[in-house]
Formats: C-alpha cells, structure tokens, sequence
C-alpha cells in the first residue's frame, strides 16, 4: 500500500512492522511525530507492545536495554542533545550485545541554539559500538528499520537508523508499506540465546576481570565485521520480497566514472542531479553514497575508488581540529591500498544550510581545477 | 569459612558468552589482600551478641559454634566491627606486624 508520509511517520510505520514489544521515548524536535504516532498505534491496539513514557533519553535507551535483555524486540528514537544524553548507555547497549533498534534524526549541536540538520550527533556516536545507517529518503527510512532488526538481531548489537531532519524528517513523500506478512516472514520473532529469565536465572554484564574483557572488545569487533556482510544479505533478501534492495554503499553512474563524490544522507540524492547534469556536459563523474558508516565498508569502498582520478568527499559535519568525518574515515581506509590519487574533503550544510546542486557543482569545479587539495578543510558556502 | 566456588577459566574468544553473563562467583576473589589494619577478637571478653556479623558488609563473619569468626580471606579491614562492638572486645592490628 502506497501512502504519502513525512519521515518521521515512515519511521514509526517501520517499527509497527517489525512487531516491536517495546518502545520507550522521550520527545524532542524534530523527532516527536515518530513516538506521537507509536504512541496512538499502540493505544489502538493496532500494535501489542509496551509504551514506556521516561525522564529522559538516558532513561528511554536504558528501559531499551532492559526490554532487550529480557529478550522483547525495543525501539526508541531521538535527536541531537537527546542522542548525546543517551550517551553512556548507547556504550552498554551495544557491549551487552542487544539488538535495540533506534532511528535518529541528525539535529545540529547547541549552542547556538537549532534545530536543523548536520551529522555531528550521530557521528559523535562512532565509537559506541552501534552499527549506524544513514538514509537518503522515506522509503529507505522506513524500510532500514526493518531490515535493522533484522541485521541487529543476527550479530547481535545494536543499530542506529540516521536521517536529517526536516529534509526528511518532516518532508512528504509517497512511500510504500509492504505488507505485514511479507514482514513476518522476513523478520520473525525475536529469539535471543539468552535473556533475562527467572526459571533460568544468570546475572548479566558483571565484574569482568582484565584476563577476559578483550576477548569480549575482540568478539564485538568480528561481529561488527560480520555485520558488513550481513547488511548486504539483509538487504538483498529485502530486495527479493519488494523489489528494494539496499547494500552498504549506494554508487551511481561510478562504473565509468573518473572523478567520484562521496556523500551520505539526502547530500546524496541532491548530488546525484549534478552527476546527471554534469554527464550532459561530458563530466565523467560519479557519486558514491555510504550507507553503512558502522562498520566502515572500507573494501566495497576500495573497489568503486581503485581507478578513479579524483575524490571528492562532501561532509556535513566537522571534527574540530581535524576534518569532516567521512572524509577522515575514506582517507584512513585507503591509505594502506594502491590508491594514491588525491582526495578532496568539503564542509558544508552545517546546522541546516542547504547544500543546494549549485553549492555542489562549485564543489566539484574547485576540485577539477586543483591538482591535489590545498587546504585540509575546504569550506564550502561559509562567509568567512 | 566460605568455601571458594568454581573459577571459570576460558582459553578462548570462541568459548565465552556473547556478553559477560554469570561469568562466576566472586568467592575466588580473596578480597582480604585489600587489607592493611586486621581485626582480632578477644574471645575472653566477647559475649556473643553477634552484632559484628550483623553489621559486617561484606560479609566476612560467620557464625560458628555459636561465636562469631572472622574470614579473614574476604574481610577488607573496614573496621565497622571495631567500632560497633558494644564491649569494645573487637582491636585492629596492623598487618605484618
């Protein structure tokens, strides 16, 4: 069924679909219409599950774990400030192993004060040990939650669904609901090995003594790498019930391609009607959208970049006192491989400024016309 | 005495649980090595209330015989005994006198 739904409500109608058990959520802009909605479908009995009204975001992550470690499908959403609030248990979520399913739309950091889009709330989640997807439209939205269960569940961590705010949070588009039994027999119930249980008690996440707490670091490193292949998996198999397949990167025209952008989220889309408009021109250009930014598909990257001229890495976030962040990670995961072209990292669209096909063509034209990048950050559209 | 329980020794990263889950108990854990000041009962002047076992955190009093022993594998050298007893029969030592 075809309905025309902001973001937001994809979000909740993905979550509907996977069954989730329980959903604990403190609301925050631009984030609230996701449990307003769960909160009125769960109210109607159209989802049996429990609705945990907390605190705060710390408290809605931990009711999360609880729920997961007592083996029910959880669900929570947030944004910015909320996100970093969640911090600390972001870490144990993922170090207890549990498959929590969250959708976070990327909100700018305060102050100043805002609440529109930029990446640096998700990204300054890199290292909790959560698998994160970064989404380029409602249908994905929607359709990333489900397969987030299922790809959280099978390697057993967490999963974090990221998309900006308003341009798609609170945006319209048609986007299609697969049906329910389609769902259910691409994601079953939830089955965890062990789970909170009083006729088999055990007790969870005690002291852990220096001689086996890296052997438990080492196990949630190779599950993260078996994640790289599970996503790819998960979303095939979507792909074969509703004809939508998604994989960790998203390329577009980059077979041919002798100069490549690297985007991520909606930049993603807007990029790829540059890359058009650029081809009339005769531009052999391409864009490489990265879904899966944990774990880092640095392989699949290798292979789309290993005979490219130029690189061209737009970032709409920034790590202070170094660089845009995918640009750091795309230059990291080619430094020891054959590439040695140059790479070009862009900041831009910091706290909701648009990152308009213009912004982006001048992007591409300064990379065109230097030889190798002159500067580590290059500032796209700031009045400096 | 507490008896120590069963150490759970793993060789591998293949062998241990997902997440550290009911990975043993802590009686192999001889917390008495925290220990700098040793409590000593005088039982000549002890008369049994067990008000020590009562008040000992950890727990590293027992019951035995019907007096109070202190386990001094586990006992942390607080000295909330010392300070509880109602006859002031309880006394730290310092250790490795």
């Amino acid at each position: 069924m075809k309905k025309v739904l902001m973001g937001n409500h994809a979000i909740s109608y993905g979550a509907t679909l996977s069954r989730v058990q329980v959903i604990a959520a403190y609301p925050i802009t631009p984030q609230t219409q996701v449990v307003e909605l769960l909160s009125e479908i769960v109210a109607n009995g159209e989802l049996e599950a429990e609705f945990i009204k907390v605190e705060s975001e710390h408290s809605a992550m931990a009711a999360c774990i609880g729920a997961s470690a007592a083996g029910a499908r959880a669900f929570t959403a947030t944004s910015s400030q909320g996100l970093l609030l969640m911090h600390e248990v972001l870490h144990w979520a993922s170090r207890a192993r549990l498959p929590i399913v969250m959708a976070n739309i990327n909100r700018a950091i305060s102050p100043g004060w805002t609440i529109w889009t930029d990446q640096n709330d998700s990204l300054s989640q890199r290292d909790t040990g959560w698998i994160q997807i970064y989404a380029a439209d409602n249908q994905e939205v929607l359709d990333s939650i489900i397969i987030g269960y299922k790809v959280a569940e099978k390697v057993s961590l967490p999963l974090m669904v990221v998309l900006d705010a308003f341009v798609l949070s609170h945006t319209y588009e048609p986007v299609d609901i697969p049906d329910q039994d389609k769902v259910d027999k691409f994601l079953p119930p939830y089955n965890p090995k062990i789970k909170l249980d009083p006729e088999d008690p055990h007790a969870f996440g005690g002291l852990t003594a220096p001689n086996i707490y890296m052997e438990f670091q080492y196990n949630h490193q190779l599950a993260m790498m078996e994640a790289k292949k599970v996503i790819n998996e998960a979303g095939k198999e979507y792909g074969e019930i509703t004809g939508r397949y998604y994989q960790n990167l998203s390329p577009y025209k980059v077979d041919d391609a002798e100069y490549i952008l690297i985007t991520s989220g909606t930049v993603a889309k807007t990029t790829n009607i540059v890359v058009d408009k650029l081809r009339e021109s005769g531009v052999k250009i391409g864009n490489l959208r990265i879904r899966t930014f944990r774990p880092f598909p640095s392989e699949e990257i290798y292979e789309i970049l290993k005979d490219k001229k130029k690189i061209f890495v737009i970032d709409r976030n920034l790590s202070f006192g170094n660089t845009g962040i995918f640009f750091q990670e795309v230059k990291a995961s080619l430094y020891n491989t054959d590439i040695k072209v140059p790479i070009f990292g862009f900041v831009t669209g910091l706290g909701g400024r648009d990152v308009t096909p213009e912004l982006i063509e001048e992007i591409v034209n300064y990379g065109m016309k230097k030889e190798k990048p002159e500067e580590e950050v290059i500032w796209m559209g700031v009045k400096k | 005495m507490f008896k120590p329980g069963k150490k759970i020794e793993f060789k591998s990263a293949k062998e241990i649980p997902l997440t550290p889950t009911s990975l043993g108990d802590m009686t192999h854990n001889y917390t008495g090595s925290w220990r700098n000041l040793r409590p000593e009962i005088d039982y000549d002047r002890c008369i049994d209330c067990m008000i020590c076992w009562k008040f000992c955190p950890e727990p590293a009093i027992y019951i035995e015989n019907d007096r109070p022993k202190i386990d001094y594998y586990f006992c942390k050298g607080c000295g909330i005994c010392v300070e509880e007893c109602p006859v002031k029969c309880i006394a730290f030592e310092e250790e490795g006198k």
